[in-house]
């Protein structure tokens, strides 16, 4: 056991900021980290065990404690229970006898729930043993529990064909769609690698951000930056070594867009983080992938040494001087707060995913204390194209304020879920009729994932941009029979109570006060005066550090705003006010014990 | 460029040095900005998010925030006096605290603040966690039921290789601050009386002593906390 570790450690040269991926391979091997392990990383690496036990805490897909031998995590995203997941979670208790959390007394299997995996437009899906199952049904729960007890490998076990596309390939082998159902000037088919590096190379990178900042692109994660801005921004920054972080941690339920990027068109992607490179000085780029996509890992690699192999990575990139740019793929073990840069930044350098203060921002003061720009997976494929065709041919395409392309990620209730690039500037009627939705039988959409809005019929005609409707690229479609508090905003609360790093005390505590009160009122013992507290108490999370702390009240207070009668329909009429302390259930348990039948 | 800056403090002028935090910035002028995971000489990290000012009409934490020119600074408003007292009530109903029973009492900036914001009952319902209290190190207590989570100890206090002696374990409503099993054991009695000291709050404590000041006599039984940055205003003026 000790030589495993041993021979892991040595891999990453005992770097403590390599800590992630040391213990991404410890949990790979043994199926958990066990505690003698957790001692010894810390005694090579100079760190007491407490350094290395917060790390390992703090990561969903980090375990302590065996997991099986098959580990099934299930999804548990809200899109995943519209599309029939609990009838598949209880095929799987019932058909391993365990519930979720535990392991089979065997050893054989552990059961596991994990938040949206980015699959939201081929649900219910799971990870088993890093493989992607996706369409589950109870049948299919079923056969998968035999073909584990048969002994099956997990590559055994797919009775679907691949996927589309790449899918398909050799070094992925999954049974993941991509499910593009429109492509536009960034997805398109006919890009080749180098060509974007062979039309750099003679431009200088004063010139590369003069024509991103021509192309008024903003960034594609949500916050919407302007990426030329922030580029110049990193070049002029003052560093022994600079960094590109492409960030495709895409957490946010309902998005998956950068997973079809990762799958489909890898070459654009790394183009654009050495055209990022190349403009800020930078040497050395990461890709932070989330580990629900580890596996993509080899494919990615392969991507990787056929770039190198051909000089578009490495030493003296085509031939210019000087010109050295390499790339390297970090994963993410569960943690949705990563996708904050800061908190990305901190968790590449082998750390909890805490979000940092800022000032000092990262491209001043990122990895490792260096200059570092944080670029979103779609950004980095777009400037490519504003390279190829330039600042004004960006600009010409969308609105004003919201240039270029975006690609929707869009599933629910809907004929065609899926990826969608689309010109800035549709509403929400256009994209219903696009999908495949009627929009008389939709109540809801939820814009831009459970830190965003839900948008109720009256809002359908307004327009998808940063000057309307800003949005990371997920859209949920929610139909006519469904309930929104129970299946979607409760299901948000408990996301967000779940994803907090815990280190403002406004979001570690204020997420799980209302929902408590969402709770109470679903329950049927609401009152109006709950209905206000909540409208009061979330006002206090704008006090957060980060924007998941910020935007963590947002599922209820934003349900509160656009569908404020089902709050009113569901609390007791005519009481406006109670203690909120109910005497009976206060002394049940004391009456339990003492066998007394409560005075009241 | 000039070492000095001048900003407001709710509409006061003020000067100090460039680049220092604000809480220090506004201590020099006589301002109190009430701070709890904030520890003198240790980089900040913002967490309880007590100091929260409007930077500008922004919600900034005042401790990790550094001064600039310009800045307008809001600092005694209804609505941050609001924030601010919300923040405490929550500090109180996350964890386990009864001041009549903790040997803090009196010395504890979570009570000091609570009195000081005029504290009755939390508008939040209480959440009466089920929390352990971790007496295996020699030397001090853990007492998770009073911890509010700064990371002050984790911060202050560590070994002279720098490594952690208390860190956080998990995240979200499930993290905790917890004792190396090995470093704790080491730890000395020096090392054991800071790591009481540096905690705001009853939630470390030196084993075998107590009560030594009496409740009564104890650092803000008398005088508010942050009377004292506001008192030197008024020898000043």
């Amino acid at each position: 056991m000790k030589t495993g570790a041993q021979r892991i450690l040595e891999k990453y040269g005992k770097d403590k900021t390599r800590l992630m991926d040391i213990l991404i391979d410890v949990q790979n091997e043994f199926g958990f980290i066990p505690r003698e392990i957790t001692v010894q990383i810390a005694d090579e690496l100079g760190m007491s065990e407490v350094d290395v036990d917060q790390t390992i805490s703090f990561y969903h897909f980090f375990s302590q404690k065996p997991t099986g031998k098959y580990h099934i995590y299930l999804n548990n995203s809200a899109v995943a229970n519209m599309m029939g997941r609990n009838d598949v979670a209880a095929a799987f208790m019932k058909e391993l006898g365990i519930k979720f959390g535990e392991v089979t007394p065997d050893g054989l299997v552990g059961l596991f729930e994990t938040a949206c995996i980015g699959m939201n437009d081929q649900e219910p899906a799971a990870i088993i043993n890093n493989q992607i199952f996706t369409r589950l049904t109870p049948f299919r729960a079923k056969e998968i529990v035999r073909d584990i007890r048969e002994g099956k490998s997990v590559n055994d076990m797919f009775v679907q064909d691949w996927g589309d596309g790449e899918n398909r390939s050799d070094l992925i082998k999954s049974v993941v769609s991509n499910n593009i159902r429109k492509i536009g000037p960034v997805l398109e088919r006919t890009f080749t690698a180098g060509q974007a590096i062979d039309k750099l190379i003679k431009m200088t990178p004063e010139q590369v951000i003069e024509e991103v900042k021509k192309s008024n692109m903003r960034g594609r994660g949500g916050a919407g930056f302007p990426t030329g801005l922030k580029w110049e921004f990193g070049r002029n920054a003052k560093g022994e070594k600079k960094y590109i972080f492409c960030n495709a941690d895409e957490g946010e339920p309902g998005t998956f867009k950068d997973r079809v990027i990762l799958t489909e068109r890898p070459r654009l992607l790394f183009e654009g983080m050495v055209i990022a490179g190349y403009a800020i000085g930078a040497t050395e780029g990461i890709l932070y992938i989330r580990h629900e996509y580890k596996y993509l890992q080899a494919h990615l690699e392969s991507i990787l040494q056929m770039a190198r192999d051909a000089n578009y990575l490495g030493k003296n990139i085509q031939g210019k001087k000087g010109f050295n740019f390499d790339i390297r793929i970090q994963f993410g073990a569960g943690a949705y707060v990563c996708g904050e840069e800061s908190a990305l930044i901190e968790s590449a350098e082998g750390k909890r995913g805490e979000p940092r203060d800022r000032p000092p921002f990262p491209v001043e003061k990122g990895y490792l204390d260096m200059p570092t720009v944080v670029n979103n997976v779609e950004t980095l494929c777009a400037v490519v194209k504003v390279v190829l065709n330039g600042g004004e041919w960006y600009k010409s395409l969308g609105t004003t304020e919201s240039t270029g392309t975006k690609l929707l990620s869009i599933s629910g209730d809907c004929k065609f879920p899926g990826v969608y690039e689309v010109v800035w500037g549709f509403s929400i009627n256009d994209i219903l009729d696009m999908v495949g939705a009627h929009s008389e039988d939709v109540q809801a959409v939820q814009v831009g994932g459970p830190s965003g809005a839900i948008i109720g019929r009256n809002e359908f005609n307004r327009i998808l941009g940063y000057e309307d409707l800003a949005t990371g690229g997920s859209l949920i479609i929610i139909s006519k029979h469904r309930d929104i508090l129970n299946d979607i905003v409760l299901n948000f609360m408990d996301f967000f109570i779940d994803e907090s790093c815990g280190s403002c005390s406004t979001c570690r505590i204020t997420p799980t006060l209302l929902r408590n009160k969402l709770l109470k009122i679903l329950n049927a013992r609401g009152v109006k005066q709950d209905i206000e507290d909540i409208v009061e108490w979330g006002k206090i999370l704008k006090a957060s550090r980060c924007g998941l702390g910020q935007t963590a009240a947002n599922p209820i207070l934003s349900s509160l705003k656009n569908f404020r009668h089902l709050y009113e329909e569901k609390i007791q009429k005519n009481k406006e006010y109670d203690c909120g302390f109910d005497l009976s259930l206060a002394v049940k348990e004391s009456c339990q014990v003492t066998g007394r039948v409560p005075n009241i | 460029m000039s070492q000095f800056v001048r900003f407001t403090i709710d509409g006061t002028e003020c000067m100090a040095s460039r680049g220092q935090y604000l809480v220090d910035a506004a201590r020099e002028n006589g301002v109190f900005i009430p701070t709890l995971c904030n520890y003198p000489g240790v980089k900040p990290k913002g967490s309880c998010r007590i100091c929260t000012v409007k930077v500008n009409g922004k919600l900034m934490t005042a401790c990790t925030t550094p001064v600039a020119e310009g800045m307008n600074i809001e600092n005694e408003s209804a609505d941050i006096n609001e924030l601010r007292k919300s923040i405490i009530e929550l500090l109180f109903v996350e964890g386990n605290h009864f001041c009549p029973a903790c040997e803090k009492s009196g010395n504890c900036e979570l009570q000091a603040l609570a009195y000081r914001f005029r504290m009755m009952v939390p508008r939040f319902p209480f959440q009466f966690p089920n929390r352990a209290v971790d007496a295996s190190h020699p030397r001090i207590i853990k007492d998770h039921n009073r911890c509010i989570l700064c990371k002050r100890c984790i911060r202050v206090i560590t070994d002279e290789s720098g490594r952690s002696i208390f860190a956080y374990r998990k995240r979200s409503a499930s993290v905790e601050v917890v004792v190396d099993p090995k470093l704790g054991k080491q730890l000395t009695e020096d090392l054991a009386q800071k790591a009481m000291d540096v905690c705001p709050v009853g939630s470390i404590l030196v084993k075998e002593k107590g009560f030594h000041v009496p409740i009564g006599e104890r650092k803000y039984d008398k005088v508010p906390i942050g009377s004292d940055i506001e008192n030197m205003q008024s020898t000043k003026i």
